[in-house]
């Protein structure tokens, strides 16, 4: 898996690609945290090229959602496939984070 | 027709895993949703198994075994050395615990529980074996 992080207008975008595994999340929390830390308040996750996610990666993102809503920062998934998709809404975490089809959509909701 | 695999507990191999089960279950005509879910139940028992039960001791090997019984799929994942884990004790817990406490893990088994129709784990000839099913409705 591979990180890129870029920004655009007011957003902090993570670019994730390849697989989130249990090998690999640690990596993925990291981004996360740095973007916290660096007080980002719009941060957007392109999963365009997110081939696979574990649960894992699932964890990554609940475990800060609490977070996000005690700083006011808004977070947002992209470009998510049919099949990674799936996986966020066995659990129904699709309802307990915001996921949208593409980045100007992300843009357009802030 | 029983597909076999054998790795050791490395951490990296968790890749190797998930390509193996996606090359046997892609001659089954299954949707590429389905095949990622059934993907990704046998990676959460085995990095379950290679990163909690055996710490990444490559010493240590899983076999796996995927069967194609006409009317479902039988996953078989045979670890030789762990310890027996009681699956009928196993209490789901909830996800907004995990929100609040803000674990990161701890959504494994529930994953796989939502996905395979049965899931046993038994002791036999010392060793531990997690047996799964899922019914298929072939193209």
């Amino acid at each position: 898996m591979q990180i890129k992080t870029i920004n655009e207008e007011q957003f902090h975008i993570i670019e994730i690609y390849g697989d989130v595994d249990a090998s690999s999340s640690i990596t993925l929390d990291k981004s996360i945290e740095e973007a916290i830390t660096n007080g980002k308040k719009n941060i957007l996750v392109d999963c365009a090229n997110l081939n696979y996610i574990s649960s894992a990666g699932l964890g990554v993102f609940m475990s800060h959602i609490e977070e996000f809503k005690e700083k006011e920062i808004f977070f947002t998934l992209f470009g998510l496939s049919s099949k990674v998709k799936n996986v966020f809404e066995i659990l129904g975490l699709d309802q307990l984070l915001q996921i949208v089809d593409s980045k100007q959509e992300a843009k357009d909701i802030k | 027709m029983v597909h076999y695999y054998k790795v050791n507990c490395v951490r990296d191999n968790l890749r190797l895993i998930r390509e193996f089960v996606t090359v046997v279950l892609r001659n089954l005509s299954l949707s590429e949703i389905e095949v990622n879910q059934l993907v990704l139940a046998v990676d959460e028992i085995c990095s379950n198994l290679i990163i909690y039960s055996h710490n990444c001791n490559p010493d240590y090997f899983l076999e796996i075994n995927i069967e194609d019984q006409a009317d479902k799929i039988l996953f078989e994942i045979i670890d030789q050395d762990a310890n027996f884990f009681d699956i009928s004790e196993y209490q789901e817990p909830k996800i907004s615990n995990i929100i609040k406490e803000r674990r990161k893990g701890g959504v494994g088994l529930m994953l796989v529980n939502r996905i395979m129709d049965t899931v046993e784990v038994s002791v036999e000839d010392h060793q531990n074996i997690w047996r799964m099913t899922k019914k298929i409705a072939k193209k």
